[in-house]
């Protein structure tokens, strides 16, 4: 993966650099950063194997806001984008997977790709209008495409359920059988959030990602260059779109109901709380954000009588003064430190 | 000369009750090294906005390559090559010396769309190769944010030529420039293969006349002349719109201090 046009600007020596970096560097900086990577993969997938159902349901929960957290991430972080409606296609996602495994089949992977599909879709739809749009217009905009969303959701009771909720979606089939355990529910969740991190991360770190960078920074010197920011951030908006599907469509698949305010705008916020918290385009710090969010809000919420949003505001609050970068920030002290001697050689 | 590479017909522009620009015509043949002057408030930069599209003209056409582009937009008329300098540095502050001119050099390549990492050996290649004709190769991997201005504004030419333009407009590039950065500038321009149109604004009149061979002075947003370097130096209409009527001669004789800013 040193192909990046991040990574290849790293060697500071003239005339090196990715476009000279030998297949066996290339080999041993793959294992160099594969390997915590495998190590962590390997870690998560045996989870079921030692902890609680309830457990393993939470990280299931911890692992599909993490990935619906850095879809939002590449629009927030990535593009300079802050949506306050993301929750829109996640919720379209969950509803579209709810209704395929009712009236269809619940044979993974079906419901999920085609939530996918359903958020880009519902992305590329509300987004063609939205994205000609910047800053506090864009928060308006996808603030009242999440409301609408929301409000879809609720009154169109026939199809989704109305302020109940879809309920009666069967359990993810596999081969036939219904996946009923926690445990094989999480890895299924896994698998697929595993693919969507990919997803998200290859998009962030490809040559499209660069660009996007380049629109968030200086977009008009972007124009000025002959890239049409209109059709990057439109594109970036669909994949986000998809992503946050992908996670709507899991969602459905694990707690088997839908509800109206899963679209809602407090589900937007929660989300955008989770980037900040982790850290704005750094797409590994919203996953951290997104299981600090699930935490609070689910598991020590709770215990605190329902002040879960309460200590959430705290925690937020705390964050932002001690952490202005978000959890990334942290890790970023460390490798700077280490890089420092060879920058100023 | 050759034919003409950009056309300007009576373009204008007007904010409010104020012309900025007004009637303007010009030709400027392909492989021209052509020089705009002017008094500040000329209407020299404004002029530059309505050839790259970042400013619409309220009136007038402007052609490249005798097709008519006034109704296309700023990217797209990048995307014909026309590429520019911007007066205030205008670069990827966070981003290192490299990824800015990569992300101009990977514009010329199918790549650039690519959703997944890709190998771009030949953009980084070529972006290395500036990076080495503007003097900056060992600033590489440094970001832009920590360079000098004077560094800036070379990193802001090697950005320009990585769009591989046609057309290239360089306003005030030298401005800030040590002698030495400005002199090697100007010896990096005069290389330039004649496929690449220069239109240059600077101030800097050592500059101008080591470049251009024509030279347009523009006053209150009307040109006031276009010839040679020799005729813009002898004329009585030149020497009045900068230092007024009756002192000529101060400083376009070579004499005084090349500089035609009136402060």
């Amino acid at each position: 993966m040193s192909v990046i046009p991040d990574s290849s600007v790293e060697p500071a020596a003239p005339g090196t650099g990715a476009a000279t970096t030998t297949p066996a560097s290339r080999g041993s900086m793959l294992l160099r950063r594969g390997a915590p990577l495998l190590v962590l993969v390997v870690a998560l997938a045996a989870m079921p194997l030692f902890v609680a159902p309830f457990t393993a349901n939470t990280l299931s929960r911890i692992l599909i806001f993490a990935l619906f957290a850095v879809s939002l991430d590449l629009l927030v972080g990535i593009t300079g984008l802050p949506s306050l409606g993301h929750a829109a296609y996640f919720g379209v996602g969950a509803y579209t997977a709810g209704l395929v495994s009712i009236h269809w089949t619940s044979e993974a992977p079906v419901p999920v790709l085609l939530a996918a599909v359903a958020g880009a879709v519902a992305a590329a739809a509300t987004g063609w209008l939205a994205v000609r749009s910047g800053g506090v217009y864009f928060l308006m905009l996808t603030l009242a495409i999440g409301e609408l969303t929301h409000q879809l959701a609720t009154r169109l009771s026939s199809v989704t359920g109305g302020s109940n909720g879809l309920f009666g979606i069967p359990s993810i089939r596999v081969g036939g059988e219904p996946m009923i355990l926690a445990g094989f529910v999480y890895w299924y969740v896994l698998a697929v959030a595993l693919l969507g991190f990919l997803g998200l991360w290859l998009v962030a770190h490809s040559p499209f990602g660069g660009a996007l960078r380049g629109i968030r920074d200086n977009e008009p010197r972007m124009r000025s260059l002959g890239y049409s920011p209109f059709r990057y951030k439109f594109v970036a908006f669909i994949l986000a779109g998809g992503f946050a599907g992908l996670a709507g469509g899991l969602f459905a698949g694990l707690l088997r109901i839908v509800n109206p305010s899963d679209a809602a705008f407090t589900t937007s916020a929660l989300m955008l709380l989770a980037v900040v918290l982790g850290g704005a385009g750094t797409l590994w710090g919203p996953v951290l954000g997104a299981a600090v969010v699930v935490l609070v809000r689910d598991t020590f919420g709770p215990q605190l009588d329902g002040h879960g949003p309460l200590l959430l505001g705290i925690v937020f609050v705390v964050a932002v003064y001690a952490l202005p970068r978000g959890f990334a920030g942290l890790a970023g002290l460390v490798p700077r430190r280490r890089r420092a001697p060879a920058g100023a050689a | 000369m050759s034919e003409t590479l950009l056309s300007l017909s009576g373009i204008g522009r007007s904010f409010g009750a104020l012309k900025a620009v007004d009637d303007v015509t010009l030709d400027v043949p392909t492989g021209a090294r052509h020089a705009l002057i002017g008094p500040n408030g000329a209407g020299k930069s404004t002029l530059f906005k309505l050839i790259t599209g970042a400013l619409p003209v309220t009136a007038g056409t402007v052609a490249l390559a005798g097709s008519d582009i006034t109704r296309l937009s700023e990217h797209q008329r990048a995307q014909r090559g026309i590429s520019q300098t911007l007066q205030h540095s205008s670069l990827f502050l966070t981003q290192t010396v490299l990824q800015n001119v990569l992300l101009a050099a990977q514009r010329q390549h199918r790549t650039r769309h690519s959703l997944v990492p890709r190998r771009q050996a030949a953009a980084v290649d070529r972006a290395r190769a500036l990076l080495t004709d503007v003097g900056l190769e060992h600033r590489a991997g440094t970001p832009v944010a920590t360079l000098s201005h004077g560094e800036r504004r070379q990193v802001e030419v090697a950005v320009a030529l990585a769009c591989e333009p046609r057309l290239l407009l360089l306003d005030e590039p030298a401005a800030g420039m040590s002698p030495a950065e400005s002199s090697r500038l100007v010896g990096l321009l005069q290389s330039l293969p004649r496929s690449v149109t220069l239109v240059i604004v600077e101030h800097d009149l050592d500059v101008v006349f080591a470049l251009a061979d024509t030279v347009t002075v523009l006053h209150l947003g009307r040109v006031l002349l276009t010839g040679t370097a020799d005729e813009v130096r002898t004329s009585a209409a030149v020497q009045e719109a900068y230092l007024g009527p009756g002192r000529e001669a101060l400083f376009l004789d070579g004499s005084g201090p090349a500089h035609l800013e009136v402060s």
